[in-house]
Parts: C-alpha cells; sequence; structure tokens
C-alpha cells in the first residue's frame, strides 16, 4: 500500500519493488512455512533416530550386565566352563589389574612427550613445528590397528631378531603399555597445545617483562595457567586408551592369571570382551556384559571426572 | 637520585624474582627439541617399521597385492582387491546413514531444542563418542545380529523377493550388519563435529535472514549449511576415516571372508578386521602380507584425514573472520 506523504512527489521505485516483493513472500508464506515446519520436524526425528540405538546400547549394558557385579566377579580369574558346571565363568580380577598396569605405564610415559611436545608446538611456529603438528594430527586419525602392528614388530618379536635381551620382550604388559603410549601421545599433543595456546598473551608478556626467560616463563607462568586444560587432556587421552582393544589384540599375550608384573603376559578388559563375545561358550558370552558395563563405567567416570575437575579448577581459579 | 624509587624497586624485583635465575634459556630448547625429535623418531621408526614388515609380500606378488582377487593362505596367494571392496562398502553403508541422521541432529541440537535441552544432548552425544568401539561390536553381535538374522534381513529379502541386494541366506553376521554397527558408531562423531561447524555461523546472519520472512529452513539451507560446509564436510571425512580404520568392532560382526561380496547379506571382510583376525596364526609370508594390508590402510587413511584436517581448519579460519 503505497501512500505518498507528500502530494505530487513520483512514487518511489524501491518502494514498489518492496511491495512486489512482500506480494511473492506473501502469497508463498503458508507453503514455505508448511515446508520448514515439516522439515524442523524432520530434523527433530533425526536427533532421535541418532540417539535411539545410543540408548538402546545403554540399556543392554546396565540390563544384562548390572547383575554380574558382584565381590566375586572382581576378585577372581577367569575359569572356563566344563560340562559338570556350565556356567563357572569366573572373574575378571586379572582384566583389571592388566588394565591398570597397562594404562598407567603407557601415561607415564605418554604424559611428559605429549605436554613436552605440545609445549613446543604452542611456542614454537618454526617449520618443525608445523612439521610436527601435521604428523600429530596424521598420527591421531591413524587406525589403532597399526600400533599393533608397530608393538609387535618392535617389542614382541623385533628385539629378539637382533638378538637383544631385556625383560618384558616377548608377548608383555610392556608391548601394550608401548602400543597404547604411542596412542595416546599424538592426543595429549594435540589437547595441550590447544590447552598451552589459550593463556592469553598479556600473562606470557607480565613474565618476560619481568626479565624472566621463556623457559622460566613456561615453566612458571604457562603451565600453571594451563593446568585445568591440561589435565583435560591427559584423562581424555586417557579414557579414549583404555577403551582400546586393537593395538592389544596380540601384543599383550591374554593370560588368565592376575599379574602385576609388566614383564609377563597380561590381560585387559577390552580384549577381554572381544575374546569372550566371540568364545563358543554361551555363558562366557553373557558374561561379557558384565565387563563391557564395567569398562564403560570406567571409561566415562574417566571422562565426565576429567570435564568436572576442569570445571571445578576453572572456577577455582577465580 | 641515588635513592631513586626506580633503585628500591630494582631490588625488590632482584629479591623477589629469584626463581628467575636461569642463566639462559639452553636447557629449556634443549629439554623441549629433545622431547619432540623423540616423538618425531616413534613416528619415523613407526612408518618404516610397518613399511619394512610388508616388505617381503610386495617382493612375493608385487602390485598385485593391491589388485588382485584371491586372498588365501593355502596358496600364499594374496590379493587384497575383494578385501579394499568389504572396507569400502562397509564404510558407504554407514555413511549413507550416518550423513543425513548425524548432520539432522546436529541442526536440530543447535537450531531447534530449546537450550537447556541442547545442553543435555549435547553432553550426551559427547559421551556417547567415548564409549569404546569394543562395545559397540559386542552389541552389534549379541543383540544386533539376532535380530537381523530373524527379522529384518527376511523383510529386506522379501522386498526384492530374494534377488540383489537382498539374497539368502541369513545369518546375522554380513556386510550390512558390519555397516549399521559402523553407522552407530560415527554417528556420535559427526554430530559433535557439525555441530562446532554450525554454531560458529554467527547468529546476527541467521537472524538478519529470519527478519527478511525467511522461514526456519530457509535460512538454514540458504545461511547456515553454505557457512558451515566446509566444517560439515571436515567431520564428515574425519568420520570416514574412522569408519575405514575402525578394527574390533567390525571384526566381530563382519564373518570375515576373504571373497567378493555378493550381496550386502554376505560375510566379507575388511583391511583392518583382516589384520585383527588373521595375524595371531599367519604363516611369515602372511604376516608380511598383513603388514602390506596395514601399509594400503594407513596411506587410505592418512590421506582421508589430510582432507578433514584441512577442511576444518579452513572452516574455522573462515568463522574467526566472518
Amino acid at each position: 500500500m503505497t501512500t505518498t506523504m507528500i502530494e505530487g512527489v513520483p512514487p518511489d521505485p524501491m518502494l514498489e519493488r518492496r511491495e512486489l516483493i512482500q506480494q511473492v513472500a506473501h502469497r508463498t508464506l503458508k507453503r514455505r512455512m508448511f515446508v520448514s515446519k515439516a522439515v524442523v520436524a524432520s530434523l527433530g526425528a533425526a536427533l532421535v533416530a541418532a540417539l535411539i540405538p545410543l540408548f538402546a546400547i545403554l540399556f543392554s549394558l546396565v540390563q544384562k550386565g548390572i547383575h554380574w557385579w558382584s565381590i566375586d566377579f572382581f576378585t577372581k580369574t577367569p575359569q572356563f566352563p566344563s560340562l559338570i558346571d556350565p556356567n563357572a565363568v569366573g572373574g575378571i580380577e586379572n582384566a583389571l589389574v592388566g588394565s591398570l598396569v597397562i594404562d598407567g605405564i603407557a601415561a607415564l610415559f605418554a604424559v611428559p612427550i605429549g605436554v613436552i611436545t605440545g609445549l613446543f608446538l604452542a611456542e614454537s611456529d618454526s617449520r618443525l613445528a608445523n612439521a610436527l603438528r601435521s604428523t600429530a594430527e596424521i598420527m591421531t586419525g591413524l587406525p589403532s590397528i597399526l600400533l599393533g602392528i608397530f608393538a609387535y614388530q618392535m617389542i614382541v618379536i623385533g628385539f629378539h631378531e637382533w638378538g637383544i635381551a631385556l625383560p618384558g620382550i616377548g608377548f608383555s604388559g610392556i608391548a601394550g603399555s608401548f602400543a597404547i603410549g604411542i596412542l595416546m601421545i599424538p592426543v595429549i599433543i594435540k589437547a595441550s597445545e590447544t590447552a598451552l595456546r589459550s593463556v592469553p598473551f598479556t600473562i606470557r608478556e607480565a613474565g618476560l617483562a619481568l626479565g624472566a626467560r621463556k623457559g622460566v616463563v613456561a615453566r612458571k607462568v604457562i603451565i600453571p595457567t594451563a593446568m585445568p586444560g591440561l589435565i583435560t587432556a591427559v584423562l581424555l587421552a586417557l579414557s579414549r586408551a583404555v577403551g582400546e582393544t586393537a593395538p592389544i589384540l596380540w601384543v599383550i599375550g591374554a593370560s588368565t592369571v592376575t599379574t602385576w608384573d609388566p614383564t609377563h603376559e597380561m590381560a585387559s578388559m577390552p580384549l577381554q570382551i572381544f575374546q569372550s563375545a566371540t568364545s563358543p561358550y554361551t555363558s562366557l558370552r553373557e558374561e561379557t556384559w558384565g565387563i563391557a558395563l564395567t569398562l564403560v563405567v570406567v571409561v566415562l567416570f574417566i571422562n565426565l571426572g576429567s570435564r568436572l575437575l576442569a570445571g571445578w579448577l576453572q572456577r577455582e581459579r577465580r | 637520585m641515588s635513592t631513586t624509587p626506580l633503585a628500591v624497586s630494582d631490588e625488590l624485583l632482584t629479591e623477589k624474582t629469584k626463581v628467575f635465575s636461569v642463566k639462559s634459556d639452553f636447557a629449556h630448547w634443549s629439554v623441549l627439541y629433545g622431547v619432540s625429535g623423540l616423538f618425531a623418531l616413534i613416528c619415523v621408526v613407526f612408518l618404516l617399521s610397518v613399511v619394512v614388515s610388508s616388505l617381503p609380500a610386495w617382493r612375493h606378488s608385487g602390485f598385485s597385492l593391491i589388485y588382485g582377487r584371491v586372498w588365501s593362505q593355502a596358496s600364499d596367494s594374496f590379493g587384497a582387491l575383494p578385501i579394499i571392496t568389504g572396507t569400502l562398502m562397509t564404510t558407504a553403508i554407514a555413511l549413507v546413514f550416518a550423513v543425513p541422521i548425524g548432520i539432522g541432529s546436529a541442526l536440530a541440537i543447535v537450531h531447534v531444542l530449546p537450550s537447556r535441552l541442547r545442553i543435555f544432548a549435547s553432553s550426551l552425544v559427547e559421551l556417547l563418542a567415548a564409549v569404546p568401539s569394543v562395545v559397540y561390536g559386542l552389541w552389534g553381535l549379541l543383540v544386533l545380529a539376532p535380530w537381523f538374522e530373524q527379522t529384518v534381513q527376511p523383510s529386506l529379502a522379501d522386498l526384492t523377493d530374494h534377488h540383489f541386494p537382498f539374497q539368502p541366506p541369513f545369518e546375522g553376521v554380513s556386510l550390512l550388519l558390519a555397516g549399521c554397527v559402523l553407522f552407530i558408531m560415527i554417528l556420535p562423531m559427526i554430530v559433535a563435529l557439525s555441530r562446532d561447524a554450525i554454531a560458529v555461523v554467527p547468529h546476527d546472519q541467521f537472524e538478519g535472514a529470519l527478519s527478511v520472512g525467511a522461514t526456519k529452513w530457509q535460512v538454514l539451507r540458504k545461511v547456515v549449511l553454505p557457512a558451515a560446509r566446509t566444517g560439515i564436510v571436515g567431520a564428515v571425512t574425519l568420520a570416514t576415516a574412522r569408519a575405514l580404520g575402525e578394527t574390533v568392532a567390525v571384526a566381530m560382526v563382519i564373518g570375515l571372508n576373504p571373497l567378493f561380496p555378493h550381496s550386502l547379506f554376505s560375510t566379507a571382510s575388511t583391511l583392518a578386521s583382516t589384520i585383527a583376525l588373521e595375524f595371531q596364526d599367519a604363516t611369515p609370508l602372511q604376516v608380511a602380507a598383513l603388514g602390506a594390508l596395514a601399509v594400503i590402510l594407513m596411506v587410505l587413511t592418512a590421506f582421508v584425514n589430510w582432507i578433514g584436517r584441512r577442511l576444518i581448519r579452513h572452516s574455522a579460519a573462515r568463522a574467526h573472520f566472518v
């Protein structure tokens, strides 16, 4: 509705055009709104469809796994079902201890290497740093089975072939830690670089302005400030490492006795799940749910814990 | 002018900053270079060890390792073409389901859900991305496989009257099941990464488009999706790399059969699952052949990953300058 305010002035061409657009928009409004509502509804449906299988997995885990939890389950070693006692499956003490030792040793050498390399990437923009950054990114995405081959070639058979005798050569917890640790390093590098880079430049420069060397600023200023981020980085890498099966598939020897000695053959929770799930015994297959529930609870606990801890540390600081 | 405030503060400074008495940065930089060099060394040794372990196989069969059609331990004949086909097909099945549902969910999380539910759905997706792949495999084997065998496969076969691509036998474990398990596994990853890409599209663009009379879907299609496109493609690429290289979850549900799949219900094998399942009792030449599969897998995933990272970085950089 073009109303010219002043008589005699010719109508504004832009205004006419806008009117045309409005008319078209009005005419198509119903259809457009209908399409839009339909699509938005289908987006919601997609979200529901995405969550259904995920909820189904969690439901199966809890429903079929929780009744396996008992003192015996956590304190006995596995048994093979026999004709006399087809339901005897024992417990998972060996797998719990194995996971703890293997992932602990892996973290022990992966954390310093990862964090220090992350610091290097955050501090330096040299060509070497850029190359390392790309390498770390590609390493993060490589299939973890490749690290299993690496650990097998190096630790399990490599040293024998070169005639070097060390404790832990052959199928052992050490070999598993080696594979898992190398898996963790690039993840820690990426996450800790992000955390260290997010330290404000003003803090850094304040340190430098006081005459501190870069190394001192890094040790006394940057790392403490970035600590919540670093802890999250390490714990997230750990939560990924705990559930990895492929790298340890044939390097830790899958022993059925409990041992704390990493130079011996060991067991591990994800490996135990893989073996029990594909075993011919029904009772062992059923027991897998108990192990899987334990593993998922541990992983989600570390994962959630790291987020909560980081949030809490950040609040404390303010 | 001997007792100027400056002198006092200087004294205080040296007093207070004794911790800063390091003579030079030599120690700092040597530790940094040393440890980073160690990481670089590990990567180089890793690459060499995988490649060297595969050399006997390349010497034995040459490039027929890649295009050969027969994979058999008995006849010492190692051709990976059926296995590569299986890998690409499972990944394709997973992507066909995961891409529309994943991107739709990401859009729904950012632009449809009310804000309180948004945080809940986001953290749920992130937690589910942390569930170990062996658990997905377990669920696929013990829950999904029987259901497929008894319900899904017969009814799908009825659709095409038991012809391609749904021929019997119905075994549960199959190409289709492996694809579905992969789909469920990479879904949280696609949702989480493309949600990040969608969330960085500036909100004033969204509201500007709404204010000129566009409907919500028009805004999403014409403004949000184009702006987030590179990030979303990057997310899908990274998920593809993960699906290509997934080992145990696939190994549990694919049935390990190194023949060309003739239907979606036939058992098959993928690069990673073949390595995982055949390594245990392999002949020395077969170990080398599995090493060659590892090299193929490494090249494939590294390439896909590299593209994905580039796209994501590109989209993040653009978001800063918009």
